[in-house]
């Protein structure tokens, strides 16, 4: 156990973490140069695109120090947004300690502070790394005074690199030997393991990502997953020795990885804790909550024909995100499709991109939501996720929508324009505070449709990316709503329907409306879009028609150029959604979604 | 409905600033091309045999020696039989109609002659690269009569950077006064490969806007239309029924056409191809006696379907629903009746006696009514 390092990077976006991780693993050896692809914990394409990790990923770097012994030093990449905040904790609690990036021209931002204070919470030894170093406008000393008065650190604890160049990477390896404790805990203790993310593979079923804080486990085994409720046998552990390395055993302190013939990660929940079912634990690790979906929305194809598609897809894609769940549903306007809960908005723009991406699909997806709690005059209490479901007006006694405490922390010149929005978003029970000089913490109750809907995005560009963000899910409050439909040429769209905040009612309606006009393309014939709650039009915009669309010259020669441009358009309108005669593209749906800043 | 015949005369002196059709100025060349036209027309004897319509397209065929186009016509009647009244139609640039030229032509037989005006305006037809002007045009139209035309077409093009409304209405009320069996009034098409189209993309010169476009075709129509014209085709108008372009027609109902000539196109009925677009590689394959066909496409019912949507509603001749029902398998008011009843309120279609029609606002929009 004296051996083993257990680790994570933090940083702010793009301040270098997949690099330094990337030269790390090189200078490990355990992958070699010619098979070696840049950030190479980013598995997915849409990772690597947008700069986010969303999966956690962990392996295992064997490293031989300079007073000669050889050490394992597991690196454990978490996820970076909010919507996945739950599973960085749980990542950060296998862990001692952290290495904080940050960037030498950029300095301490936003997320440095959150992702700091984050590892504070778990008591991990922090060593702030200051990368980029070779860049022309590199100010070390800046961020060192940052790190002493924005941070509150030691400065001359700093260690700086070029990730980019490998420079510094032998003496962060050093340091984290050296300064990062090893993990403490009984390998003859009963088995208590964190479960810290599961992984699909489809010849061995759920991959089990955990860290072992007391106790052994082995092949062969019998163990208990404490909150799931349900037994397994162990048929293989090891360790993150790219990618995966068959072991005896892992004991306390280890990070590695369990198969025990678990068919789905939908079977197993981040944060349970894996004991022994002959000798178990005590009582389970500390900090386990139910991952639930707190956003809902409608995933249906582009062409009917793709709906067995799309439930294969889905079945595949579930069997690697336990947090995604769906349910069959269906449309008058859209036909057959599937009723889906997330995490976030995040979330659901990951998965939207992922079966387009991954599973070749056109898929439109309906305008998100919350669960909502009717209680009826009858005394019945209803939730609805699902606008197709909203109650009859007249028979409702009482409407409530869930809140949220929100933690927000951003400089304090930022102040005004945080609570503005906070305004707008009708947040309410708010408490300022000053965890240090200059910076501000606000906790702040809002409605949770409110903040799903363009919060967290606003947010960053107010405090212009200062700003973090972290939420829990409160109660139930009363609240004044309607359900707003979105007629297109006087069609219902029920995909486009949405459960609103009574007094944002007219102002969304217009929203949509307007933006249904920028994204929906100009046709022969007029296109009146209207919102209306029950029988009443509040809103209203209309696209004019084209006048004049019309090739010249068509004779011989031009008769097959013209045909093929038609084909293409034909099948340009096989992917937008005909809502009687209008054809809507995906796009429409998508921006429906969307700020007006973003 | 018998087929029609088109010969491409791939020469032209100067190239125009919009025109993509294919044509080269080595004139040196046309000696080899009419060998080599003749061979290929040896290559259809047999499997075409009689036409109705001879249409000599271009490129400029009037630059041709009279002699030479005597040549190419004396040929094809030999290879071909052609119904008693074909209607041979020549493309004409005004600079080339000189008094002898019209008469020669009319004494070899053509009996139609469409004349590339293009404008009556002095300024536009410079900035459009042409290489006359409009007394020339006027004087080229009276050659043609004197020499005997009674089908005398003009081509006319609108929506020229720098052309008003105003300046078109001129040119219209100028082509009007001179009493044309047709008119073609064709909006300015930008091809990406001529160098007005480079010069658009530059940003050197600007495009009228739809409306005004829309001004342009409505206005062109109505007044057409008031002085006695159909307007029998997006871009066509004729001086009562019998003047329309029997040639052309052919295209847009699919009646079957062979093309010679390089870059020309066939069509069979469910067969298209079409020739190399290189006058080198024409001569040198026709020469031999080997089809120079480029690239041939053999029409799945499907493409015949949405071929003939959108050529019926580009004329107001317009779709026959039971024909077309027949023909192609979908009967349009029962399957496609909702939209069907949008466009009728909208003005753009009517559904009369059985046929499909577009209105004038149809009209310009005829490029998306087939994606119904």
């Amino acid at each position: 156990m004296k051996s083993i390092r257990n680790f994570s990077i933090i940083a702010h976006i793009d301040h270098g973490k997949s690099t330094l991780a990337d030269r790390m693993i090189q200078r490990s050896g355990v992958i070699e140069a010619r098979s070696f692809k840049d950030q190479i914990l980013d598995t997915m394409d849409i990772e690597r695109e947008r700069g986010i990790t969303i999966k956690s990923q962990a392996i295992t770097l064997p490293y031989r120090s300079r007073d000669g012994k050889e050490y394992s030093l597991n690196l454990i990449d978490t996820p970076g947004h909010v919507d996945f905040s739950y599973e960085v904790s749980r990542s950060l609690t296998s862990c001692e300690g952290v290495l904080l990036l940050i960037d030498a021209v950029q300095g301490v931002q936003a997320q440095t502070v959150a992702n700091l204070y984050m590892a504070m919470e778990h008591d991990l030894e922090i060593i702030p790394v200051i990368n980029k170093i070779d860049l022309p406008a590199a100010d070390v000393e800046r961020v060192m005074e940052q790190i002493d008065s924005e941070l509150g650190l030691d400065p001359y604890s700093a260690l700086t690199c070029s990730a980019k160049e490998g420079t510094g990477v032998d003496e962060i390896m050093e340091a984290i030997v050296q300064r990062i404790p090893p993990p403490k805990g009984d390998p003859e203790a009963p088995l208590a393991a964190v479960i810290f993310d599961a992984q699909y593979d489809p010849f061995r079923g759920t991959i089990i990502h955990c860290r072992i804080v007391e106790g052994t486990v082995q092949g062969g085994d019998v163990v208990r997953l404490i909150h799931t409720g349900t037994v397994h046998k162990v048929e293989e552990v090891g360790h993150f020795i790219l990618p995966r390395r068959k072991d005896a055993s892992l004991s306390a302190g280890d990070v590695g990885y369990i198969i025990a013939g678990i068919k789905t990660v939908s079977d197993v929940q981040i944060g349970d804790t894996i004991t022994s079912d002959r000798r178990p634990c005590a009582k389970p690790l500390p900090g386990f909550k139910e991952s639930k979906p707190v956003v809902f929305a409608s995933i249906y194809p582009i062409a009917s024909d793709d709906y067995e598609e799309l439930a294969v897809a889905l079945e595949k894609y579930k069997l690697n995100d336990a947090s995604f769940v769906y349910q069959k549903d269906s449309s008058v306007a859209l036909g057959q499709g599937f009723r889906c809960g997330f995490l976030g908005l995040l979330h659901l723009e990951i998965v939207q991109e992922r079966l387009e991406r991954e599973y070749d699909l056109s898929i439109i997806l309906s305008v998100p939501s919350v669960r909502y709690r009717f209680t009826l005059t009858d005394g019945t209490v209803l939730f609805v996720d699902n606008p197709a479901h909203y109650p009859d007006a007249v028979s409702i006694a009482r409407s409530e929508e869930p809140y949220i405490r929100a933690s927000m922390m951003f400089p304090e010149r930022y102040t005004g324009a945080v609570m503005k929005l906070c305004k707008e978003k009708r947040g309410e029970n708010s408490h300022l505070s000053y965890p240090s000089p200059g910076r501000i913490e606000l906790v702040i109750e809002m409605p949770l449709a409110d903040v799903i809907y363009d919060f967290y995005d606003r947010l960053k560009s107010v405090t212009q990316g200062y700003g973090s963000f972290d939420y829990d899910i409160i109660d139930y409050r009363e609240s004044s709503l309607a359900l707003l439909d979105i007629l297109v040429n006087g069609e219902r769209v029920d995909a486009l329907s949405q459960i609103v905040f009574r007094g944002s009612a007219r102002e969304r309606g217009l929203r949509t409306c307007e933006r249904l006009k920028e994204e929906i393309p100009r046709q022969m014939f007029k296109i009146a879009i209207q919102g209306a709650i029950g029988g009443e039009i509040i809103s209203r915009t209309t696209i004019s028609p084209f006048r004049k669309d019309v090739t010249a010259k068509c004779y011989g020669g031009d008769i097959t150029r013209k045909r093929k441009l038609l084909e293409k358009q034909k099948k340009g309108k096989k992917r937008m959604k005909m809502v009687g005669s209008v054809a809507i593209p995906q796009s429409a749906f998508v921006a429906v979604l969307k700020s007006e800043n973003t | 409905m018998m087929p029609g015949l088109y010969i491409h005369i791939p020469f032209c002196l100067t190239k125009c600033a919009y025109c993509d059709f294919y044509s080269v100025t080595q004139t040196e060349k046309i000696p080899p091309f009419i060998e080599s036209l003749t061979r290929e027309m040896d290559l259809y004897r047999g499997v075409f045999d009689s036409f109705d319509t001879l249409y000599l397209g271009g490129g400029t065929p009037s630059l041709l020696e009279t002699g030479q186009t005597g040549a190419i016509l004396d040929a094809l009647r030999r290879t071909f039989t052609f119904a008693d009244d074909t209607e041979v139609t020549c493309e004409a640039n005004p600079g080339d109609l000189s008094r002898e030229t019209a008469r020669a032509l009319r004494a070899a037989g053509i009996n139609r002659i469409t004349i590339g005006v293009q404008s009556f305006d002095d300024g536009t037809l410079a900035f459009l690269g042409r290489r006359h002007d409009a007394a020339g045009a006027v004087e080229a139209i009276e050659n043609a009569r004197q020499a005997g035309f009674a089908n005398v077409g003009l081509d006319l093009i609108y929506g020229i950077p720098g052309q008003d409304l105003a300046s078109w209405r001129e040119t219209l009320r100028e082509a009007l006064s001179l009493a044309p069996e047709h008119l073609s009034c064709y909006q300015l098409t930008l091809e990406p490969s001529t160098p007005l189209g480079l010069q658009y993309r530059r940003g050197e010169v600007v495009l009228p806007g739809e409306d005004s476009l829309y001004e342009f075709f409505f206005q062109t129509s109505e007044t057409l239309e008031g002085a006695g014209y159909v307007h029998y085709e997006v871009s066509n108008f004729a001086r009562g029924d019998e003047w329309m372009s029997r040639h052309n027609r052919k295209y847009w109902n699919h009646t079957p056409y062979l093309g010679l000539g390089p870059a020309a196109h066939s069509f069979s009925g469910v067969r298209r191809w079409w020739n190399h677009r290189s006058l080198d590689r024409y001569i040198a394959e026709a020469g031999r006696g080997i089809p120079p066909i480029a690239e041939t496409e053999i029409l799945t019912g499907e493409q015949l379907l949405l071929e003939a949507l959108y050529l019926g509603l580009r004329t107001r001749e317009g779709i026959d629903l039971e024909a077309f029902a027949r023909r192609h398998g979908l009967d349009l008011p029962d399957e496609r009746g909702a939209l069907l009843r949008i466009l009728q309120d909208e003005g753009l279609v009517t559904i009369r006696e059985g046929r499909l029609r577009p209105t004038r606002s149809g009209l310009a929009v005829s490029d998306s009514l087939p994606l119904l």
